[in-house]
């Protein structure tokens, strides 16, 4: 690196004879910041493009919300009025249509996701232990449950959409034909039904991705907790409520915050499920924001409905981890 | 060493290149002009049964524009869904095509964005001027008073198309021309799995084309005179409850069309399962449902009574589509070139013969191919008693909004639940109530 003719001292400095630090200072500190800094010079290229990807649209995204960006300024939307809190106050005003509206498609979503991931969970659950003993056709078995999650989104869905139709529908056949279960086909893709038809899709495709993730966690789950147990005298509901299921709480609190996040935020499913408009009774957030900007042409108010989605996720999620963690730490502390 | 200040200088290289490239989106306000003369670059909507088959009718005639002026038209096929998403993120983006269609309601709407090229009298000069053009298709072109937004291409109109042997079985000797004949016909029809009427109840441009001519014969505008919403009134209500009555209280519509948003009333009126369909230029598409010309009848869609004319006769809109140039192209004389030779008699005759629509084009509307069985009606009905949707702004969130209400409206009537007038204009109220405020 730098050489320097002065003799080195004991401590492995270099000792100058005139110039006390004077000469060497600077030298040495060009060292130190390139020392230090290359590590961060070397992460410039992933923090711009994070900057680029992730943050940059955000922002720009929350500052269209105090716009009025409506069509007659979308060609060059910085000449659109700025409107201050107008599209949050219209938001959140929940005895006006647009308000109301967006409360409704609120409280559908929170009911939607707590039914899907709740029902993702138990099924992944449930089907991951009893895939946790070894018997023949057992790695087929996993295979086959995994396809819906490999399934590409829309292909999967549009399957459904068919299987749902009223007059040729796979569901109307098997639950009015052939069971004859009701009294006239129903409907599944307009009307009350239509809430239905949307968790089941959901659920459909989500619950495999819990079963991946408990059946990775229950590995890990030495198999001697069992064999104690089971010389103690343990059935396989005392093993499970025991042993199974407080092994399996750091991989569920993380399974669980991913699968809240995914299902609130899903928007392919109803997007192919319904078309643009979808029923009210399965109106979800996603879709909510979408036909609020993109078919109404109102940008504004999109972006300030997407940006209070935001706060409330952020919100959720620092609450969850918060009360999680204090949790592990305290079951750690005992 | 060497190695550390290689990747020091790759990272900031890097940086520098992602930075320029953050910058570098083009700008969005520009007016045009003609930096690359030799390229265009078209977004042409869906007129045939598949994009495919548009593409093999509108190459030959690119391959000849660019024989004639030099210049290559690219082509891309836009299907129906996301045209208008596309047009909006273009405008947003500043970064289009040169050409484009348009639905022709739309008109009004993307005018409003200023991204497309106003046409003045100058710039209509270049394609041989306004009045080659029928009045009808230019009153879908913008808002009244302003410079039109685009050109009108292809026009087409609403008829009423049966199928000759479910009529003959039925006993019909001719096709309904008014409502009460309509359902009086359709009621012989429904019954043993077949059904008088098809409709597409969850597809909302459908739902406000059939309402607004309803509308027009109750004397109902959706906006009033000075452009803003009034979907209450009770002309609007009567219009509204009218169409979705067809299900709900006449019952010769199936049930099942509530969901239909797909022409699957269409491909049911082609399997002999409806006897009816309201419909703009089905002839092509029946022919690729395997359907025989001989197989189907038109007539002109129904009037309350009388014959279909202007005002409360009115049995049609002026459907079609127009063709705008982006403003931001950069190839303005290029695209002005372009719209004159889709525009031109010959160019006229050929695409819409492909497409079975009506050229808009006064001169081409004279070949022999527009006054057939199938074209005849749609023609007749252009001239005589065909009315724009309202030229406002607003028009695509109308579309959306009202498109919605009788959505909601048939899945009410599907599930058996009853249809009255508060309940038609509760939804009414709720759809204008999403309009936005000014």
């Amino acid at each position: 690196m730098t050489t320097t003719t002065a003799p080195a001292g004991p401590d492995g400095r270099t000792v100058g004879k005139n110039s006390p630090g004077a000469a060497r200072g600077p030298r040495r500190r060009t060292g130190r910041i390139r020392r230090i800094g290359l590590p961060y010079l070397l992460l410039l290229p992933a923090l711009l493009l994070e900057l680029l990807v992730h943050l940059v649209p955000m922002v720009i995204g929350i500052v269209m919300s105090f716009k009025e960006l409506t069509q007659f300024y979308i060609r060059d939307w910085t000449t659109a009025p700025w409107t201050a809190l107008d599209n949050y106050r219209m938001s959140v005003d929940f005895s006006a249509p647009v308000g109301e509206a967006l409360l409704h498609s609120f409280l559908v979503t929170c009911a939607f996701t707590l039914l899907s991931v709740g029902l993702c969970w138990f099924i992944g659950t449930v089907a991951a232990i009893c895939m946790q003993d070894t018997f023949r056709g057992r790695g087929l078995l996993r295979a086959v449950f995994l396809v819906p999650y490999a399934l590409p989104v829309y292909a999967a869905v549009i399957t459904w959409a068919f299987m749902f139709q009223h007059d040729n529908g796979l569901v109307n056949h098997v639950l009015h034909d052939q069971l004859g279960l009701t009294d006239k086909p129903s409907f599944w893709l307009i009307g009350d039904n239509s809430f239905i038809a949307l968790l089941v899709v959901s659920v459909w495709k989500g619950w495999p991705f819990a079963f991946l993730i408990v059946m990775a966690g229950l590995q890990n789950i030495p198999k001697e907790l069992y064999e104690a147990a089971s010389l103690d005298g343990a059935g396989v509901w005392q093993q499970i409520r025991r042993i199974t299921l407080p092994s399996l709480r750091p991989v569920n609190q993380v399974l669980v915050l991913v699968l809240f996040l995914w299902t609130f935020n899903d928007f392919n499913t109803p997007y192919v499920l319904f078309g643009k408009a979808a029923p009210e009774a399965a109106d979800l957030i996603s879709i909510h924001i979408y036909q609020s900007s993109f078919v109404t042409w109102n940008f504004g108010t999109g972006s300030a409905m997407s940006v209070l989605l935001l706060l409330f996720l952020l919100v959720v999620t620092g609450v969850y981890l918060f009360l999680t963690s204090r949790e592990r730490r305290r079951s750690a502390r005992v | 060493m060497r190695s550390i200040r290689a990747a020091a200088i790759g990272a900031v290289t890097m940086s520098l290149a992602l930075a320029a490239s953050a910058c570098g989106g083009g700008s969005s306000t520009g007016g045009g002009s003609n930096d690359s003369p030799k390229e265009l670059t078209y977004w042409a909507s869906n007129q045939g049964a598949s994009v495919e088959i548009d593409k093999k009718v509108l190459q030959p005639e690119l391959d000849k524009f660019e024989k004639e002026t030099g210049i290559k038209v690219k082509l891309e096929v836009v299907p129906w869904s996301d045209l208008l998403n596309r047009i909006l993120t273009a405008t947003t983006s500043g970064q289009g095509p040169d050409v484009l269609n348009i639905g022709n309601t739309w008109s009004a709407s993307l005018q409003a964005t200023g991204a497309l090229l106003p046409w003045d009298a100058k710039n209509f000069d270049k394609i041989g001027g306004k009045d080659r053009f029928v009045d009808s298709a230019l009153g879908s072109t913008g808002v009244e008073g302003q410079d039109p937004a685009a050109v009108p291409l292809y026009s087409m109109a609403y008829a009423l198309y049966y199928n000759k042997q479910m009529f003959a079985d039925a006993g019909v000797t001719k096709p309904p021309a008014t409502w009460d004949e309509l359902v009086e016909t359709g009621k012989k029809i429904s019954k043993d799995g077949k059904w008088g009427l098809g409709a597409e109840g969850s597809n909302l441009s459908n739902n406000i084309h059939q309402i607004f001519v309803l509308g027009k014969q109750h004397g109902a505008d959706f906006f009033t005179a000075d452009g803003k919403p009034d979907f209450t009134s009770d002309g609007a209500v009567a219009a509204v409850k009218q169409y979705v009555d067809l299900m709900a209280k006449d019952k010769v519509i199936a049930p099942g069309n509530a969901e239909y948003a797909q022409n699957q009333s269409l491909s049911d009126f082609a399997k002999g399962k409806t006897a009816m369909v309201l419909w703009q230029t089905a002839s092509a598409t029946f022919k690729t449902m395997g359907m025989k010309d001989d197989q189907w009848g038109v007539a002109p869609a129904p009037v309350a009574s009388g014959t279909p004319g202007t005002g409360e006769s009115t049995n049609s809109m002026v459907a079609g589509i127009n063709m705008a140039v982006f403003k931001n192209t950069d190839n303005v004389d290029g695209a002005t070139k372009f719209v004159k030779f889709m525009t031109s008699d010959a160019e006229q005759k050929i695409l819409n013969k492909a497409y079975g629509s009506i050229p808009p084009v006064k001169a081409a509307q004279s070949d022999a191919a527009f006054n057939t069985q199938a074209t005849g009606v749609l023609r007749e009905t252009l001239a005589t008693s065909a009315a724009a949707l309202p030229q406002v702004p607003d028009e695509s969130q109308f579309e959306t909004a009202v498109g919605t209400a009788v959505k909601e409206l048939f899945a009410d009537a599907a599930a058996g639940r009853e249809v009255t007038t508060e309940s038609v204009k509760a939804k009414l109220a709720k759809a204008q109530q999403q309009m936005p405020a000014k």
